[in-house]
C-alpha cells in the first residue's frame, strides 16, 4: 500500500526511517513521527471502527487527546490494551491495532442494524426498556449490556511491564508547551524558578507547530525549539514530553502521568512503560490551549467530517491530507488558516463561511489565493456511508433559521470549524468558580481558589502577541514572589495576521421533510433529537440530561460535545448558556491506565510483608502460611499428606498432652517508661495497676471511649518504671496510638514514655504439661518451679548466652511460657527449643492450632472483641474495677449496656456431636419460625475441640447467662445447615484454670 | 492530597498523617460525675460545620506527634497548626 495522501516535503516526520504496522490484519508503511492516526490517513484509511450505539461507521475527528473516534485495540509486545487513541499513539516498528465495537469485520458490521433501529433506540433507551419483565434481567438484559458495552477488551493477562511512582516538587509547574506555557517558563526558568514544563504529545510547541506566525524573526516552530533546548539545559528546570497533567487536587498538588515507553515497540531493559508524577507546585500555570468545537449538521459523524484544525495539523505536522478535495465549513477565521495551507500544497478547498460579510487579513489573503468563498453558506448534510462523498449545502439567512435551496457539492472531507473552547480542566478541578465569555461563546477560568493561573488560549485570548505578553509576565511575576530575583527577558516581535470576530452559529437547521441525525457526541452517539426528548420528559439540570442521554459521558468526556451541548439545551430552554451551566470537571482529563495508578504495589507488593525471625525455620519446616494483618504467620505446620483440619488437631492435641512452641513474635509490643507508668495503665486499662509488683505480669483489658472493649493482653512491669506491654496482632499500632493520644492531649502532666518494640523481640509461646521440664532444661541455671517462677510470674533468664524475658503467661489455657529474645537471637532460640523439646515430643503450632486451643478454653480473641461488645459480652465485667475510674467506664452505665438480657458468650455444642458449626451463622430458638427468624445471637468462632472430641463453638447469645443448658438452632443460609445444638458454658475445657497454675 | 505543617516536622503530606476528630473536645475528668447528656456529648455528639474547624491528627508516619489543624472542611484550606501543648486561641 502506498502512502498516496503523503505529501512530499511537508511534516515534521523522520522519512529516512519507514515503519511497519498492521491495522485489522493488513501490513501499511508510515514513517517515524507519525501517529496511527496520521499514518493511516497518509494510507487513505478513514474507516476505523464503529460506533458506540448505533454502529455507524467511525473515522477520525481530532489529532489529538479530544478524538472521539478513533479509539483502538493496540497490540505491543504480546501484550494488548483497549481505548487507546489512534491520534495519540505514536508509531513503531511493528505496531499491530485492530477496531473495537464492530462484529464480524469494521467494513461488515452486524451491529449496524441499530442503525435502522435507531428510531427505537432514543435517549434513555436503557432505562426504558430493560426495566420488565424482571426475570429478564439477569439472562436477557444484562449479558447484552455487557456485550454491547465498552470499547475494546481488557487484557486479562499479568500485566508484565513496570510502572512508577514519583513525588516532586517544583515552584511552578506548568501544564502545555504552546506559546504561553513556553514564554512563562523560560520567563520563570530565568528568573531562577524551578520549573516543570509538562507537553501531553511528543512535540513541544503546541499551535506553533501549525500556525503562520512569526515571534523575534523565526517562525514559530524555530522559536519553539529554541526555547525548549535552551530550557533542558537549565538545571532548574523539568522538561517533560508526553506527558499528561490530568488532575488538579488539593493543596496545588497535581498528578501527571508521563507515558515512557508507549511509543517503542519494546520497553527497554529497567525502564517503566508510564511514570505518574505527584507534583507538588507552589504556582501552576494552565496553558493547556483550546480543543476547536464542531458545528453541528446532518450526519456529522460521516468519516471524513472532521476538526479544521485537525486538518491543519495532519498537513503540517504528518504532511498527510485528510482529502484532495477538501470542503471548509466554518464560522470564523480559524477554517481559512486550513484552507490556505491546502492551497498552498496544491490542493483547491472550497470554504463555506455561516457569516454575512466578514472582513480580516486572513480572508483576505485567501481570496487572493483564489480559493472559492461561499458567504452565508453551511453544510446540511454530510453525504456517503464509510466516506464523505458530497455535501449537502444550502444558503442560510441572516437569522440563521431558514435554508436556501439544497445543492449537492463533490467533496472527499468535511473540516470543520465552530470557533474554539478553553480546556479549562485543570482549572475548574482545581475550584476555580469558571464564567462564561460571550465573545467565545465558552466558559473560562474565574476566580482562582488555589494558586494557579489559566494562560492564552485556555484563557480565552486568541491573539498570539497578548498571549505571549501576558505569559512573560506570569512567568516574571510569580517567579519573582518565589525566588525574589528580577531578571526579566526580553520580549521577542510578533507578527500575526489579525482575524476578526465569530459567528455565534453552532447547528444547522434542517431542511424541511428531512429528518437527519445531527450528532452532539460522537462517541457515545448523542444527537439532537436525544437532548430534545429529554428536555421533553422533564429532565432540566444539565447534569440530569448528561446522565440520562450520556452526553458527554464517554472515555474523551465530551471534550467536544459539551458546549454544543449546553448551547442546545439553553435554546429549548430560553436560558442563557451561564444560567444552564456546565457539568463538573472531575479528574482525570484524559483516561490514565490503571498501571500507572498502582504502581508499583502490584501483587506481592501491594502491602509490606512481615516476617519474624524465625520465618525460614517456618518455611523448612512445611509451614503453611497465612495472612495476619501484614504479618506472614504459619497455620499449621505439614507432615505429610495432612490438610488443615488433621494438622492443626495434631498440633493442639500435643500441646494438650505433651509440649508445643508457637512464634508469637507478631504480638504487638509496647515499652512503657516513666514514674507515672502505673498511674497511665491504671486509667487505660479496666483493672487495677498501682499495686503490680516487679516481676510480675498482669492481663488487662481496654476500653474505647465509648465502652467497647478495644484490645487486650498482658503487660509485665520489668523494673520500678519500666513496663512492657503486649497488644494483639492486630491492634498493636491503633493501641500506640491510643496511648500516645491520652498522653499528649489528655494527660500531658504524666511523665511517661511510650515506644514500640515489636520488632525489637522476638517470642516463642511454650505451651503444655510438659513445657516447664523443657523450660527447666533450656534454663537450667534459674528457678523455673511453681515457686520460682509462678502463674503471671516473670525472670530474666540466659539461654545459652543469649539475654532472655520468661514469661509465665498462657493464652492456649495450658501450663505454658512465653519466651522473648532480641530479633536477632529469635531463630536461634526456636532451634533451641526445638533442639531440647525432643525428649518431650515437642511440635511446633500454628495459628489454626492456636485457635483451637483458646477457643475451647473460652479465651476470647479477635472474633469476640469486635468492635461491637462491651467487657460483660466477653465474660470480662470481673476486670472492672469498681474502685477507680478508666477510659470508657462511663459508658458502661448505659441502659442498653446494662439490660437484664444483655448478650454475653457461650459455648455452642452441636447434639449430634458431629456436625460442625459454620461460623457467623445465626443461633435461632425455632428453625421453622416465619421469615425473618428473630436472631438470637451469632457464632463467632468454631473448632474442634481437641479434648472432647466433638465440634465446639463461640457465640454472642442474647441473654446467655441464662441460657446455658438451653437447646437451640444454628441457622446457616449461606451453607444451607440447620444445626439442633446446646448452649454450655464458653469454658469447655478446665472451667476452673487450673492447668495454667500448676 | 493535603500539605500539612507539622509543628515539629514541617509541610508534609497527607498520607503520612491520621485524622483525629474534633480537637475542641475536651476529655471530662477522670473520676468526675458527669451527666448522661455531657457524656453522650462527649463520646458521640459532633458538629459536623463547614466552614473552619480545629481538628486533631496525628504525625503517624513522622514524629508521631498529635497536632491540631484548623481547616476549612469545604475547601480544605489550612490556617493554622499548633502543637498538642499549645492552645486554639
Amino acid at each position: 500500500m502506498t502512502q498516496s495522501f503523503r505529501l512530499e516535503n511537508v511534516g515534521l516526520i523522520n522519512r529516512k526511517n519507514k515503519i511497519s504496522f498492521k491495522f485489522n490484519g493488513k501490513t501499511y508503511y508510515g514513517f517515524e513521527g507519525d501517529t496511527l492516526a496520521s499514518a493511516l490517513l497518509a494510507n487513505g484509511v478513514h474507516l476505523i471502527g464503529r460506533s458506540f450505539k448505533y454502529h455507524r461507521p467511525r473515522g477520525f475527528f481530532g489529532a489529538g487527546v479530544d478524538e472521539p473516534y478513533a479509539i483502538v485495540q493496540l497490540y505491543r509486545n504480546g501484550e494488548t490494551e483497549p481505548n487507546v487513541k489512534a491520534t495519540e499513539q505514536e508509531l513503531f516498528e511493528g505496531l499491530e491495532a485492530t477496531s473495537v465495537n464492530c462484529w464480524p469485520s469494521v467494513n461488515f458490521d452486524i451491529g449496524a442494524i441499530n442503525n435502522f433501529l435507531k428510531i427505537f433506540l432514543p435517549a434513555g433507551f436503557y432505562y426504558k426498556t430493560f426495566m420488565w419483565p424482571k426475570s429478564f434481567w439477569y439472562k436477557v438484559y444484562e449479558p447484552f449490556i455487557r456485550k454491547a458495552a465498552g470499547l475494546g477488551v481488557a487484557s486479562i493477562k499479568h500485566d508484565k511491564e513496570r510502572y512508577e511512582h514519583k513525588y516532586e516538587y517544583c515552584d511552578l509547574l506548568i501544564a502545555g508547551s504552546g506559546p504561553s506555557g513556553l514564554a512563562s517558563a523560560y520567563a520563570a526558568a530565568k528568573n531562577g524558578a524551578r520549573v516543570i514544563l509538562a507537553e501531553d504529545k511528543a512535540r513541544f510547541g503546541g499551535t506553533l507547530l501549525t500556525s503562520e506566525v512569526n515571534i523575534g524573526n523565526k517562525s514559530g516552530k524555530e522559536w519553539a525549539d529554541g526555547v525548549i533546548s535552551e530550557l533542558k539545559e537549565m538545571p532548574n528546570v523539568t522538561v517533560k514530553n508526553r506527558s499528561q497533567v490530568f488532575g488538579y487536587y488539593d493543596h496545588n498538588m497535581l498528578v501527571m502521568s508521563e507515558r515512557i515507553s508507549d511509543h517503542l515497540s519494546k520497553t527497554k531493559k529497567f525502564h517503566p512503560k508510564q511514570r505518574l508524577w505527584y507534583i507538588r507546585a507552589k504556582e501552576v500555570l494552565i496553558s493547556s490551549g483550546s480543543i476547536e468545537r464542531p458545528i453541528v449538521f446532518g450526519n456529522n459523524d460521516t468519516p471524513g467530517v472532521m476538526l479544521s484544525s485537525a486538518a491543519k495539523e495532519y498537513l503540517k505536522v504528518y504532511g498527510v491530507l485528510v482529502g484532495k478535495n477538501p470542503l471548509i465549513f466554518t464560522n470564523n477565521d480559524s477554517g481559512y488558516e486550513t484552507a490556505i495551507e491546502f492551497k498552498k500544497n496544491g490542493i483547491n478547498p472550497a470554504i463555506l463561511d455561516s457569516r454575512k460579510d466578514p472582513h480580516s487579513e486572513i480572508i483576505e489573503e485567501a481570496k487572493n489565493l483564489k480559493i472559492d468563498i461561499k458567504f452565508s453558506y453551511v453544510v446540511v448534510a454530510a453525504k456517503g456511508y464509510k466516506k464523505v462523498k458530497s455535501a449537502d449545502i444550502a444558503k442560510i439567512s441572516d437569522n440563521k433559521e431558514q435554508l436556501g435551496k439544497i445543492e449537492n457539492i463533490k467533496c472527499d472531507c468535511i473540516c470543520v470549524s465552530g470557533f474554539w473552547t478553553p480546556t479549562i480542566h485543570l482549572a475548574s478541578q482545581s475550584g476555580n468558580k469558571t464564567k462564561f465569555n460571550e465573545d467565545i461563546d465558552a466558559f473560562v477560568p474565574g476566580t482562582s481558589k488555589q494558586k494557579e493561573k489559566t494562560l492564552g488560549a485556555a484563557n480565552g485570548v486568541y491573539n498570539l502577541d497578548e498571549t505571549l505578553k501576558s505569559s512573560f509576565e506570569a512567568g516574571h511575576e510569580l517567579s519573582k514572589k518565589i525566588t525574589n530575583n528580577d531578571n526579566k527577558v526580553s520580549f521577542p516581535n510578533v507578527v500575526e495576521k489579525k482575524s476578526t470576530s465569530h459567528d455565534k452559529f453552532w447547528c444547522v437547521p434542517l431542511p424541511d421533510g428531512k429528518n437527519y441525525k445531527r450528532f452532539l457526541d460522537f462517541q457515545n452517539d448523542v444527537a439532537v433529537s436525544d437532548v430534545e426528548i429529554a428536555l421533553k420528559e422533564g429532565y432540566r439540570s444539565i447534569e440530569h440530561v448528561k446522565r440520562y442521554t450520556t452526553l458527554g459521558m464517554a472515555t474523551d468526556q465530551g471534550k467536544t460535545s459539551n458546549l454544543n451541548g449546553l448551547q442546545l439545551v439553553s435554546k429549548i430552554e430560553n436560558k442563557v448558556v451561564p444560567n444552564v451551566g456546565h457539568t463538573t470537571f472531575r479528574p482525570p482529563y484524559t483516561p490514565v491506565s490503571i498501571g500507572a495508578i498502582v504502581g508499583r504495589e502490584v501483587g506481592k507488593h501491594s502491602k509490606p510483608t512481615r516476617k519474624s525471625p524465625m520465618h525460614l525455620w517456618h518455611k523448612k519446616n512445611n509451614a503453611v502460611f497465612i495472612d495476619a494483618g501484614v504479618w506472614l504467620r504459619p497455620r499449621y505446620y505439614k507432615q505429610g499428606d495432612e490438610n488443615l483440619f488433621e494438622g492443626s488437631k495434631r498440633e493442639a492435641k500435643n500441646v494438650r498432652t505433651n509440649v508445643g512452641v508457637c512464634d508469637v513474635t507478631t504480638l504487638g509490643k509496647i515499652d512503657i517508661k516513666g514514674p507515672d507508668a502505673a498511674e497511665l495503665l491504671n486509667r487505660v486499662y479496666t483493672n487495677a495497676w498501682l499495686k503490680l509488683p516487679v516481676g510480675k505480669a498482669r492481663y488487662g483489658v481496654m476500653l474505647r471511649e465509648d465502652g467497647i472493649v478495644m484490645d487486650d493482653g498482658t503487660t509485665t512491669r520489668i523494673s520500678e518504671n519500666h513496663y512492657h506491654m503486649t497488644t494483639t496482632t492486630a491492634q498493636a499500632a491503633n493501641v500506640l496510638s491510643h496511648l500516645e493520644y491520652y498522653l499528649q492531649l489528655v494527660w500531658p502532666e504524666l511523665n511517661v514514655n511510650v515506644v514500640s518494640t515489636t520488632e525489637q523481640w522476638a517470642g516463642a509461646a511454650i505451651a503444655g504439661p510438659k513445657s516447664r521440664e523443657l523450660l527447666q532444661k533450656l534454663f537450667p541455671n534459674f528457678d523455673v518451679s511453681n515457686e520460682g517462677l509462678p502463674f503471671m510470674g516473670y525472670i530474666e533468664g540466659d539461654l545459652f548466652g543469649v539475654k532472655a524475658r520468661i514469661f509465665r503467661i498462657s493464652f492456649s489455657g495450658e501450663l505454658a511460657y512465653e519466651v522473648n529474645v532480641e530479633s536477632d537471637n529469635g531463630n536461634f532460640m526456636w532451634e533451641k527449643i526445638i533442639e531440647v523439646g525432643q525428649e518431650f515430643k515437642i511440635q511446633p503450632y500454628g495459628t489454626e492450632a492456636l485457635s483451637v486451643l483458646r477457643i475451647e478454653m473460652g479465651h476470647v480473641a479477635g472474633s469476640e472483641l469486635d468492635g461491637r461488645t462491651i467487657p460483660y459480652d466477653n465474660s470480662l465485667e470481673g476486670l472492672l474495677s469498681k474502685k477507680k475510674d478508666f477510659i470508657g467506664k462511663r459508658s458502661l452505665t448505659r441502659k442498653a449496656f446494662t439490660a437484664e438480657d444483655r448478650q454475653k458468650v457461650v459455648g455452642v455444642v452441636p447434639l449430634d456431636k458431629k456436625t460442625s458449626i459454620p461460623e457467623g451463622s445465626h443461633l435461632v430458638k425455632d428453625s421453622n419460625a416465619p421469615l425473618p427468624n428473630p436472631k438470637l445471637g451469632y457464632i463467632s468462632a468454631s473448632c474442634w475441640s481437641v479434648e472432647h472430641d466433638n465440634p465446639f463453638s463461640l457465640a454472642i447469645l442474647k441473654d446467655g447467662k441464662n441460657m446455658i443448658g438451653k437447646k437451640l438452632f444454628v441457622m446457616s443460609p449461606l451453607k444451607n445447615k440447620i444445626i439442633p445444638v446446646e448452649i454450655v458454658s464458653s469454658h469447655y475445657v478446665d472451667p476452673k484454670g487450673e492447668r495454667v497454675r500448676s | 492530597m493535603l500539605h500539612i505543617k507539622c509543628p515539629h516536622c514541617g509541610m508534609r503530606s497527607q498520607n503520612e498523617f491520621s485524622y483525629g476528630g474534633d480537637a475542641t473536645i475536651k476529655r471530662p475528668e477522670l473520676g468526675k460525675e458527669i451527666s448522661d447528656q455531657d457524656w453522650d456529648n462527649f463520646v458521640y455528639n459532633r458538629k459536623s460545620l463547614k466552614g473552619k474547624h480545629w481538628e486533631l491528627w496525628q504525625h503517624i508516619s513522622g514524629c508521631r506527634q498529635w497536632i491540631k489543624v484548623e481547616r476549612d472542611t469545604a475547601t480544605h484550606e489550612i490556617f493554622n497548626t499548633l502543637k498538642a501543648t499549645e492552645d486554639i486561641s
